[in-house]
């Protein structure tokens, strides 16, 4: 083993003398976590707002919760109180607005009927009316979602009303009981445990991105070393010397892995201290960065295993990395995309480095197990095939 | 040198062939190297004097034959064998980005040298290879010749039983090339046994006790310089520089009685003769019919030259 380390010790100190590892391994990662980080962020912290009408012409109880408890008690929306139709519709609908008015300031006017309450109360059909402004198709849809969401909440009510009646045999004041369930909070609320819609902010995510995407350009350095050694005439020295090819193989190894430790951990302290990133747990983080480190190494050597030269395995390993990169979520975030795509991320073990760390930023640290052992998956089993086939190529 | 004695040979090879595909690279060789006895493997450009090499120092499997190194099986994988041997590969394979002393600190360890013992080592060598005053400016600075020492120091570093050197002065300056021929007879003198190929005649004559004529593969003649000579006879060895047809002038040359053998050299005709002087009249009076222009003439006695062109039909320079 001190033979392994001699060769990784000797690789390191080329590799401090060569101005590209700088590059590569710090300063375009940094450059690029922040690029991305301060221009991307504006998007990843859009907030809902809107500008909604609204007429009561029941002025009863449950129109009242709906207006107050469900419309103005919503973030980011504003709301403009009218007394008639006919004064709403100048907010979404220019044909009518007075000639030269600003008027056409709402999203999407609600109108509640005379009556309404009384209607919820009999079990008679109700609606509540959305008009939508013609250019605003996205605010639009949300307040008929608004709606129907109330609508939804009036239904649950009026089964549990219903049902409570036929057990009890006895009629219930159905309007003081919906006002009192609509206006209750929910005693249950749902915590959001999975990364699936847990995010990281737009600085730590660009940030972790990075430093998992050129940490496969990193660790590459130790195959293409191997290589270079055959074409530079100095691995014929290594295999000349007494000493077992698996220290060569163990020696490049470590001289990578070190080097892909060292680069992801000064991009962590450095976006935190200059960006302010907030990455969680040091010991997880710590986990995750050995574990990315290792998945790297095993497929940096599985496909460079196939090339003939270093140019030829730099190349293979570049494109994989970008592939991986780009499935992995490093440049998008797909964890809120949704559907196959959202699922098909965690073939790339970027994906489960950035998911890592999302769940770390809401948990303890035994929250990153899963994701360091997939990536542990993904190294060991790569790097076994990419180095038994190194070890065949051990030649001059 | 180790301290482990033996009372064989420091190498033993024999029956060594390696074949890549159908081109059979080596067929048959075998010799052996005794303690401060340096041997030579003399031949052209693709004699198979590397690929025997190769299999001699453990980085190359061999398709069959067997080789020893102070009496230990020597095969890729083995390090016993391999702790014997100084290996000095006909190119350059040194660290560019390190100094003198950091790639002999490093190959060093490789050997299992460390500590104090290590650092009066790596002194000795460089003072050996004379590169100590520039031992710590990185070797991309060297010169050409500067390289090719710290390329052979590499090589005594482990103070080996056996040192083996392929054509290490291919592509040397003159100085450097006298520099590095004086190390190996130094070498030589002080017990190694040195295993040293080259394609230049002088260099072997000059170092070799013993030599192997290589040709397509094969080992064609053993023995001593004086041994090689004899082969030959009391013939002399012609060399025409001239400019021409010379690959049907050299086949028309054969069929002069008198002349033994006739093969192109780089630049013009190396013939063996019985009576040089008596046969020249006759030698220019073909060149002129095959409109051959001859500029020069030198008459030798038999050299190893004109024992590979008698062994080979082919001139060494061909």
């Amino acid at each position: 083993m001190r033979t392994a380390w001699a060769i990784a010790a000797k690789d390191l100190k080329e590799r401090l003398r060569d101005r590209s590892a700088y590059i590569i391994g710090i300063v375009a990662p940094l450059a690029l976590a922040l690029v991305f980080g301060f221009i991307l962020s504006p998007v990843q912290d859009y907030q809902f707002e809107a500008t909604f009408g609204v007429v009561d012409l029941d002025g009863g109880p449950i129109a009242e919760l709906f207006v107050e408890g469900t419309l103005a008690g919503s973030e980011g929306v504003e709301l403009l109180r009218r007394d008639s139709v006919e004064s709403a519709m100048p907010l979404v609908d220019r044909a009518v607005a007075p000639f030269g008015s600003d008027e056409v300031t709402a999203e999407a006017v609600f109108i509640i009927p005379a009556g309404f309450s009384d209607d919820v109360q009999s079990d008679r059909p109700v609606t509540i009316q959305v008009i939508g402004n013609e250019s605003s198709e996205v605010e639009a849809g949300v307040a008929v979602a608004m709606a129907q969401g109330f609508a939804s909440q009036m239904t649950s009510v009026r089964v549990a009303v219903a049902t409570v009646e036929e057990v009890i045999q006895a009629p219930v004041d159905r309007l003081a009981t919906g006002v009192e369930v609509l206006g209750t909070e929910s005693p249950a609320s749902i915590v959001d445990v999975t990364a699936a819609t847990k995010q990281l902010d737009p600085v730590t995510f660009y940030a972790a991105g990075m430093a998992v995407f050129f940490v496969f350009f990193t660790v590459q350095f130790g195959v293409t070393s191997l290589l270079e050694e055959r074409h530079a005439g100095t691995l014929s020295r290594l295999l000349v010397a007494p000493i077992p090819k698996w220290t060569i193989l163990a020696g490049k190894s470590i001289g990578a892995f070190i080097v892909g430790v060292v680069s992801v951990t000064v991009l962590v302290i450095a976006t935190a201290l200059l960006v302010d990133a907030e990455w969680g747990s040091p010991l997880g983080v710590a986990a995750l960065i050995l574990a990315a480190v290792i998945a790297a190494m095993g497929i940096v050597a599985l496909v460079s295993a196939f090339a003939r030269t270093a140019e030829q395995a730099g190349a293979f390993a570049s494109l994989v990395a970008i592939i991986l990169g780009f499935l992995g979520g490093t440049f998008f975030d797909l964890s809120q995309a949704g559907g196959w795509i959202a699922d098909v991320r965690f073939v790339s073990p970027h994906a489960w480095f950035l998911r890592g760390l999302a769940d770390l930023s809401g948990g303890d640290v035994g929250v990153v197990v899963v994701p360091v052992l997939a990536m542990l998956a993904f190294g060991l089993v790569a790097g076994a095939i990419g180095m038994a086939n190194l070890r065949k190529g051990l030649r001059p | 040198m180790g301290s482990r004695p033996t009372s064989g040979p420091v190498l033993d090879c024999f029956g060594l062939r390696k074949a890549f595909g159908d081109l059979t690279a080596v067929a048959d060789v075998g010799f052996q190297i005794a303690a401060g006895e340096t041997y030579g493997l003399l031949g052209p450009n693709g004699a198979g004097k590397t690929t025997t090499i190769a299999m001699i120092s453990g980085l190359l499997e061999r398709d069959s034959g067997d080789v020893r190194v102070m009496g230990e099986p020597m095969s890729t994988e083995s390090t016993d064998a391999k702790r014997h041997i100084g290996y000095v590969p006909q190119d350059l394979a040194i660290y560019p980005d390190l100094g003198a002393r950091e790639n002999l600190r490093f190959f060093g360890r490789l050997y299992g040298i460390t500590g104090k013992a290590l650092d009066i080592r790596v002194d000795e060598v460089l003072d050996i290879i004379e590169l100590r005053d520039r031992a710590d400016d990185r070797s991309d600075q060297y010169s050409g010749g500067m390289k090719r020492r710290l390329n052979i120091g590499i090589g005594l570093l482990h103070h080996p039983h056996l040192l083996i050197l392929d054509e290490p002065t291919v592509g040397v300056d003159p100085q450097s090339r006298n520099a590095i021929l004086e190390s190996v007879e130094r070498l030589g003198e002080a017990g190694m046994a040195v295993l040293y190929t080259t394609h230049y005649m002088e260099e072997a004559e000059r170092l070799c006790d013993r030599l192997g004529i290589i040709d397509r593969g094969r080992l064609m003649a053993e023995g001593t310089q004086r041994d090689l000579v004899q082969i030959v006879g009391e013939h002399d060895r012609v060399r025409l520089t001239a400019t021409g047809p010379l690959n049907a002038c050299a086949g028309a040359f054969r069929e002069i009685t008198g002349v033994e053998q006739s093969g192109v050299a780089d630049d013009g005709i190396d013939l063996i003769v019985r009576d040089a002087h008596g046969l020249l009249p006759e030698i220019f009076e073909v060149a002129s019919k095959m409109e051959v222009v001859v500029s020069s003439v030198d008459i030798d006695s038999a050299n190893l030259e004109a024992v590979f062109l008698q062994l080979t039909g082919r001139a060494l320079r061909e």
